[in-house]
């Protein structure tokens, strides 16, 4: 018996070009490798037109993204941080089209501790649940869409939301409504250099300290309030040239 | 066909913790070894710098480091009514995928195992009678004792430069270490780290109730150290991207930290990358393994022979790799029969989040490995009599750092966004911090590995097929456990606490931990095990097969420094017995 794999099988697997591979394999020995000025620094999001969201879904995601972070008097909320911007470019990129995941079928609902079973991507689920809330929010709210609900209108439909509760035409709001507040807490928390956080906004309203890397001083000082400036990896706005 | 290339001495399958330990052991031996990695070279400078490592977003939650599920993954499900479905997101455990393995990203928790670990079922039936076995409950011993593996524990942690306390040394217990733990040859060979407050006031807390806390050991340097392969660690930063990062600073034992420098530049040895290996290529007698297949970048299906093969791809690939090779027996969990797969086991964890009014405790500083611990209801501390359970865990503070996506509790009852979330993070962020709990997992006839007959990976090959729940053994163990630590953490003096327990089915979703166990399980008689006690498959002695896939149940710590302990004993009877004369190490 061989293994099983055939090069014929990758080719239709789409995992390898039918052409003449260049080297497959890197060899080492003899010397530890190093490459100066090849460290691997993130991908960055930033930027304010959308690349992914339709006018109509950035108005709901705005709207939604209001509701689940809001602005008050404790400071700014996840609109304010750039939470709608970071998620669209999340799902115009790797995430959004869930390269990492598996995503094979058969599919098949499972049990919950089964975990994710839907053969949606992320971008196509927010693709496909935005229109549907807001159809059905039509349907509700004499053509109103999600966005135009007053707020206490828009937190009733998203505790329904929440609890798996609002009918959507075969689409789980549930697990869209889980994914959402997910990335709405990635967008809030997450590196500025990928859009949300904004002036380190999230940041600054827990006291997290940010891209640090040296606490030893601090680890014996208990109880003190630290009060340290958060800083992200590109630095902080005041230490650029202006 | 597959191109056939020239024959090596030994060739390494996976290229992570136990990777390196067993290339820097064969290649001094002086043997010409050949290391097969399916991911790509990672090293400090290129892949983890501190300019861009404290990244949360990147490495944890899009996965950066991890195995990428669309090429392979498992499917799972919770028993054998169910149909098993894909792990499509990673979850509840975070398999390594390239140079350095699941090492690049651990917490650098570094703990022995009991004494009684290593003899489970006879020392449970001897203290408490038959009816602490109960029926479905599949526990072995080991075939070794705590004593043999204690110079290679030895070994590993002066390697790593673990930071700790002894509790027994030589016999002789020390005050403010663990008292529970087996006799150490000698002192750890770096101090405990520094703590910050949680920690601290959680061994007051315990002290006070009578109880014997003592610092968590851990692979995260207290100092600068130069380990015996003469490679230098620098001291830890507690910068608080511990677990699921890479280290930027050379304070977290790993492959990278500790290995490599040395072994890479040696004309002996050969790494290549990129490289996954499907199969295992036996002889018409099938009681010699003479070659590997693997695939490359490009496609390009190799043939590679050696003499000696010694698997290292963790446990869940080991397992895949005998049962895709059809090495051994695959365990029937209806007959009981068969081997291959049998006795899967995880760990069972829980925690309490306390919320203070008026502390300070700074979450965002921590090191994986940081914290203080009870071990008072571990393996058998305690007399489990009318427990209606076995096993145990380990109770205490781990602060390895609050990166707020994944960390930011809220007080019973709080909603959990809007308005009055918010204010409930604002508020609590700084002031919170959790006791945790770690437990045991007993091995049980119906949880165990196979191969999927429906989903399959990129090659198209069968997917490993987990079946596996928490029994009741766990509950009740993790349950008393838990309570336990509830009573420590009242005695901090807390406003509030929530005690988040285990309950109900296994759940794929959350992460818990990385430490999957069994499968290929070491033994002492051929009839009950994989491998023999020196880890040398029964069927194939040319064969060695590293890793946790070898625990016949999983005890209440983390696995890592029995996994590196286990390799090193292996790897001195490999030296001193099976190189001068090649063939089983123990006669079944
Ligand atoms: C987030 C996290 C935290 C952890 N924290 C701790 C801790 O604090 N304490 C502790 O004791 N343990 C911890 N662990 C577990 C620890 O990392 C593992 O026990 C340890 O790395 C196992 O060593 P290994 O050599 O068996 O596997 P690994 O180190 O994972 O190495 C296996 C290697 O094999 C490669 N491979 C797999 N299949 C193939 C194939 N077919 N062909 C070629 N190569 C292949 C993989 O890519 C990988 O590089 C943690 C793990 C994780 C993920």
């Amino acid at each position: 018996m061989t293994s099983g794999v055939s090069r014929r099988r990758l080719i239709a697997a789409g995992l390898i070009s039918a052409a003449p591979a260049a080297a497959g394999a890197t060899e080492f020995r003899g010397e530890y490798p190093w490459t100066g000025g090849a460290a691997a620094p993130a991908g960055v999001g930033g930027g304010e037109a959308y690349v992914f969201f339709t006018s109509a879904e950035a108005a709901f995601v705005k709207a939604t993204a209001a509701r689940l972070i809001p602005k008050d008097d404790l400071g700014p909320g996840a609109v304010e941080a750039g939470v709608p911007e970071f998620i669209d470019r999340q799902l115009a990129g790797e995430f959004g089209h869930a390269t990492r995941w598996y995503m094979q079928g058969p599919w098949s609902a499972g049990e919950t501790t089964q975990g994710y079973q839907s053969r949606y991507t992320p971008a196509d689920l927010y693709r496909a649940a935005i229109a549907a809330i807001d159809h059905a929010c039509r349907r509700e709210f004499k053509g109103e869409t999600f966005a135009g609900l007053a707020a206490a209108d828009q937190d009733a439909f998203l505790t329904r939301l929440e609890k798996g509760a609002v009918e959507l035409g075969g689409i789980d709001g549930k697990a869209f409504f889980e994914m959402f507040l997910q990335n709405v807490l990635e967008g809030f928390w997450s590196d500025p250099i990928y859009g949300g956080n904004r002036d380190m906004v999230g940041w600054k309203l827990i006291g997290f300290p940010g891209a640090r890397y040296d606490y030893a001083p601090y680890v014996s000082r208990h109880g003190e309030r630290l009060a340290l400036p958060p800083v992200g990896l590109e630095g902080r706005p005041s230490w650029r040239p202006r | 066909m597959p191109t056939r290339l020239a024959p090596v001495d030994v060739l390494v399958v996976g290229f992570g913790w136990t990777g390196a330990i067993v290339a820097q052991e064969l290649s001094d031996a002086g043997l010409k070894v050949l290391a097969l990695e399916r991911g790509a070279w990672r090293d400090t400078p290129t892949h983890f710098a501190p300019t861009f490592d404290q990244d949360e977003l990147r490495y944890y939650w899009r996965y950066e480091l991890f195995e990428r599920l669309a090429h392979e993954t498992l499917t799972f499900r919770n028993d054998a009514a169910q149909t098993a479905l894909p792990m499509r997101r990673l979850g509840s455990f975070l398999p390594g995928a390239n140079v350095g393995g699941a090492g690049v990203h651990w917490n650098g928790q570094i703990w022995r195992f009991l004494e009684s670990d290593f003899v489970a079922r006879s020392h449970n039936l001897s203290r408490y009678g038959k009816v602490a076995i109960p029926d479905g409950m599949t526990i072995q011993d080991w075939g070794v004792s705590y004593r043999e593996l204690e110079p290679h524990y030895d070994r590993f942690e002066y390697l790593c430069g673990a930071s700790g306390k002894a509790g027994n040394l030589n016999g002789q217990i020390q005050a403010g270490g663990n008292p529970f733990e087996g006799p150490r040859s000698r002192e750890y060979p770096n101090p405990p780290l520094q703590l910050t407050w949680p920690p601290t006031l959680f061994g007051e807390a315990a002290s006070r109730l009578g109880y014997k806390p003592f610092p968590h050991p851990a692979a995260n340097l207290s100092r600068a150290y130069v380990n015996p392969l003469g490679v230098q660690l620098g001291p830890c930063t507690y910068c608080g991207f511990c677990e699921k990062f890479g280290c930027g600073n050379y304070s977290k034992a790993s492959a990278q930290t500790t290995i490599l420098p040395v072994l890479m530049r040696k004309p002996n040895f050969t790494l290549k990358t990129e490289c996954e290996v499907t199969k295992i290529n036996r002889d018409s007698t099938g009681k010699r393994a003479v070659s590997v297949d693997y695939v490359d970048a490009s496609g390009q299906i190799f043939e590679q022979p050696a003499e000696l093969i010694v698997l290292c791809a963790y446990i869940l690939h080991n397992v895949r790799l005998l049962l895709l090779s059809g090495i051994g027996r695959p365990y029937d969990p209806d007959t009981g029969e068969g081997l291959v797969g049998k006795n899967y086991a995880y760990q069972i964890t829980s925690s309490i989040n306390l919320f203070f009014d008026d502390k300070i405790m700074n979450p965002f500083i921590g090191a994986g490995a940081h914290g203080m611990i009870c071990d008072e209801w571990n393996g058998d501390n305690f007399d489990h009599s009318r427990l209606g359970f076995i096993g145990g865990g380990y109770v205490g503070v781990v602060q390895t750092g609050a990166r707020p996506i994944e960390t930011h509790p809220t007080p019973e009852g709080t909603p959990s966004w809007g308005g009055t979330w918010k204010r409930a993070i604002a508020e609590n962020y700084l002031k919170t911090m959790s006791v945790v709990t770690h437990g045991s997992v007993m091995s049980h006839r119906g949880n165990y590995l196979d191969l999927d007959p429906t989903y399959r990976d990129v090659y198209g090959r069968p997917l490993l097929r987990m079946t596996f729940d928490f029994t009741d053994n766990e509950h009740r163990m993790s349950d008393y456990i838990t309570d336990r630590a509830s009573e420590i953490a009242r005695a901090m003096g807390p406003r509030e606490i929530k005690i988040n327990k285990r309950s109900g089915h296994y759940d794929i979703v959350p992460y818990q931990t990385t430490h999957n166990t069994g499968g290929a399980m070491m033994g002492a008689d051929p009839k009950s095990s994989v491998v023999n006690r020196y880890l040398q498959a029964w069927d194939v002695p040319n064969l060695f097969i590293m890793g946790a896939s070898a625990f016949p149940q999983n005890p209440g710590y983390n696995p890592t420094d029995t996994v590196a302990a286990l390799a090193y004993w292996s790897l001195e009877a490999i030296r001193s017995q099976y190189l001068k004369s090649p063939g089983p190490l123990v006669l079944a």
